[in-house]
């Protein structure tokens, strides 16, 4: 799973699809996990800095990583989405 | 650098709820690096707004309907360039272009106004009646489509399209159509405001993405800036949009410019499928409403279409910023019945 390349991120959370010029806001940790993704991070990584860092189960953090990658790929931001198109 | 005088006369001054692109032209005329440009209105109504808005518009004059025919236009026009000496003539509704386009050599050769429209050909040929054939010859994705000249027509069409189908006008307003008697319905509304013959094209869904462009007519595309419609109106006009960033869609665009030669400003209208197809739904043969985007983007079609006009060299644009948004909004202005008057009773203001 990666986030489509030429997805801009501000630090506020705001994400710009530029190819169709959708925009979303998301929360911090969103933001995190949609960096980390745009770094080519495993979800084995993220669920490690994420499990670190805040206060979650690793089971938990699957659940909701799960739907919010979902969503994602719902809304087009993925280069999985980019495959399956072409 | 002392920028050059000029003179230029621009139509669609009708700035309403479904706004014509006389002043967004203007605006980007306004702000041109190479000339300090005189604007001269043409309107064909006293009420549309751009005929007061006299900080953009320095001088207006009524001419006559497209209707009326082009001597009578040729006529008006000697008579405004006598006053004015136009150097140059945007002319920006659909409707009055093929009068335009007709006479753009007589404007040359008499008055020395330059006129830089499609050809009459390019103007015919991306015609909605002839866009299949159009596609083809452009080697370009277009819905199937189909001409019918009588509501009579409608029962048969299940044997080429499925509903819902899309119901056109020959120059304005679609409409989609689930059944036969929306067809009906609309086959009836349609022809009685813009005539005959009415399109009826295949329902292509996906999103729509819009591009205003510019073509030297030798082949050459100087400016291109896709654009996707944020907010539509009850009208489907954009209400805002933003700027995007799609190398197949630019790719379409110089194609078809190339391929056609297209002289002037254009705007194309595409319907991009879930699959990553394009298909094209529209040419209009001037810039859009919208065109100020470009400007926005970095791209000043208006000002490099005067260029082009007067003869001038003019390099294509390289880059567009991505990511700029337009947002219309509405502004009531006051206006003396004094001005209303004049224009009504003396046809210019």
């Amino acid at each position: 799973m990666k986030i489509k390349k030429n997805i801009a991120l501000s630090e506020s959370g705001f994400v710009f699809d530029p190819s169709t010029g959708d925009s979303f806001t998301t929360n911090p940790i969103g933001l995190e996990i949609i960096t980390m993704l745009k770094e080519g991070k495993s979800r084995g990584e993220i669920k490690s800095a994420i499990t670190k860092k805040y206060n979650v189960d690793g089971a938990t953090f699957e659940k909701d990583s799960y739907d919010f990658i979902n969503m994602l790929d719902k809304h087009n931001l993925t280069e999985s989405y980019e495959k399956e198109k072409n | 650098m002392r920028k050059k005088k000029i003179n230029v006369a621009v139509t669609g001054l009708n700035n309403i709820d479904s706004p014509g692109p006389g002043i967004p032209v203007i605006r980007a005329l306004k702000e041109s690096k190479v000339f300090d440009v005189r604007i001269v209105g043409l309107s064909y109504e006293a009420l549309e707004p751009g005929i007061y808005m006299h900080e953009l518009v320095d001088k207006t004059y009524q001419i006559p309907l497209p209707s009326a025919g082009k001597a009578s236009l040729m006529e008006r026009l000697q008579y405004i360039h006598s006053v004015e000496k136009i150097d140059v003539i945007i002319p920006n509704f659909d409707a009055e272009l093929f009068n335009f386009i007709t006479l753009s050599d007589k404007l040359k050769k008499e008055l020395n106004i330059n006129v830089f429209v499609p050809t009459l050909a390019q103007f015919e040929d991306r015609h909605k009646a002839n866009l299949s054939a159009y596609g083809k010859k452009h080697k370009i994705k277009v819905p199937y489509g189909k001409v019918i000249f009588s509501a009579a027509s409608i029962p048969s069409l299940v044997s080429e399209f499925t509903y819902p189908m899309v119901v056109k006008g020959k120059f304005y307003d679609a409409y989609i159509a689930y059944n036969q008697e929306q067809a009906h319905t609309y086959f009836n509304k349609i022809s009685a405001k813009w005539g005959l013959p009415i399109i009826i094209q295949e329902f292509v869904t996906g999103q729509e993405v819009n591009v205003t462009a510019l073509g030297d007519g030798k082949g050459n595309t100087i400016g291109a800036v896709p654009m996707r419609k944020q907010y539509i109106t009850d009208k489907g006009k954009a209400w805002s949009g933003i700027s995007i960033e799609d190398e197949n869609l630019m790719a379409m665009t110089k194609q078809l410019i190339k391929s056609t030669k297209w002289k002037g400003g254009m705007e194309l209208e595409i319907i991009k499928t879930v699959k990553g197809d394009y298909y094209l739904l529209e040419i209009n043969p001037r810039f859009p409403a919208w065109v100020y985007l470009a400007v926005g983007c970095g791209q000043n079609h208006p000002d490099a279409l005067v260029q082009l006009a007067l003869g001038k060299p003019v390099k294509p644009f390289k880059k567009y910023d991505i990511g700029k948004m337009f947002i219309r909004y509405s502004y009531d202005m006051i206006v003396s019945l004094k001005e209303f008057e004049t224009i009504s009773t003396l046809g210019e203001l």
